[in-house]
């Protein structure tokens, strides 16, 4: 690599590899939007009778977990974030 | 016992066609008997690559469908004695022939010839089914490009599946310019994202589209293009071949320019 190099911007191919290996991410943890819908509705349902939950702040995808935390390979990795705004105390 | 090789990409146009059809004549330039079979049922074109198209008789929904015997629809190259094509048919589709009945033809196929290589129609549906169905190796075809590399992941997590030992990866059409300005993939960029083993990059070479026109794979000869698929073939029979300088075409004059 040229010093020239490190002032230039991003070639065509950085950003070719960068988005393929996003959404292959998403590719090979093969999850339909239906699927990805169904299991957020059902984390909403379970963590419902603990919490009363920020709806509009909810944020749940298929990402991956790097390859340099996880011994080289990169893995997908359900990430969530979920907002609460009271503790529901009285459950059973 | 021969080896059952398929050569599928998902992704349409990006050689599988023209890379069985180089891939067969080499391993025939080798000396090895090669039979080539066209699974693309409905949309034949490995016969026009190999420019055999007026000497089809038969094709392999007959032999399936018992309305010939296997040999008479082996057609004999015109150049190579010991390649055979036995193309596909134009007039049925896909679910003519079932996965089963494709494992039980290369098996029968493979007690003969040293290499049985299957050219695969694009898409994962039957016709892809068919295709693996009896692969000892699958050669993955794909070029430097999102769309194709997406696809051919998708294809090499499709062969793991369905228990094909061995996927090796061919990344065809590559530019040396282009990916030296950073305007294109190289094969080791492509190699970083899908997890196989590289067989071979084929450069993208005018001289293909010449060849095509005639009718004659060009393996072996001496454009960048016909070395390329002729160093995959002898990877393909086990040698180890070092990869093409694919930059080595401009030759003396290029390099006194380049200076």
């Amino acid at each position: 690599m040229k010093l020239s190099d490190l002032f230039k911007k991003k070639t065509s191919s950085d950003i070719a590899k960068d988005r393929l290996k996003l959404v292959l991410v998403s590719d090979r943890a093969s999850c339909s939007p239906e699927l990805m819908a169904k299991i957020r509705s059902d984390i909403i349902e379970v963590l419902s009778k603990y919490a009363e939950i920020d709806m509009d702040g909810i944020d749940i995808n298929i990402t991956h977990i790097d390859a340099d935390e996880n011994g080289g390979k990169t893995a997908p990795a359900l990430y969530a974030n979920i907002p609460i705004k009271n503790m529901n105390h009285n459950v059973k | 016992m021969g080896e059952v090789i398929v050569v599928t990409s998902g992704k349409g146009g990006v050689g599988k066609t023209t890379s069985t059809a180089n891939l067969g004549t080499g391993l025939a330039k080798l000396n090895k008997k090669v039979v080539l079979i066209d699974t693309d049922i409905g949309l034949r074109n490995l016969d026009v690559v190999m420019g055999l198209e007026n000497r089809i008789v038969y094709n392999l929904v007959d032999v399936i469908e018992g309305n010939c015997k296997l040999k008479q629809a082996l057609i004999r190259d015109k150049r190579y004695e010991t390649l055979f094509l036995l193309p596909a048919a134009q007039t049925k589709d896909k679910t003519s022939v079932t996965p089963d009945q494709m494992k039980k033809l290369t098996q029968q196929l493979a007690e003969e010839f040293d290499y049985v290589l299957l050219d695969c129609p694009a898409g994962i549906e039957q016709g892809f089914k068919n295709a693996i169905a009896g692969a000892d190796r699958a050669l993955v075809v794909t070029t430097p490009e999102v769309s194709a590399v997406r696809d051919a992941d998708r294809i090499i997590g499709l062969l793991e599946a369905n228990e094909i030992k061995k996927t090796q990866l061919i990344v065809n059409r590559l530019r040396a310019e282009m990916i030296k300005r950073g305007d294109m993939m190289s094969a080791d960029d492509v190699l970083d994202i899908l997890a196989v083993e590289l067989i071979g990059q084929v450069p993208d070479d005018e001289h293909i589209v010449v060849a095509t026109n005639n009718g004659e794979p060009l393996v072996g000869d001496n454009s960048l293009a016909g070395q390329a698929y002729m160093n995959i073939c002898r990877r393909i029979t086990g040698e180890q071949v070092p990869f093409l300088d694919l930059e080595a075409k401009k030759g003396l004059f290029g390099w006194l320019k380049k200076k």
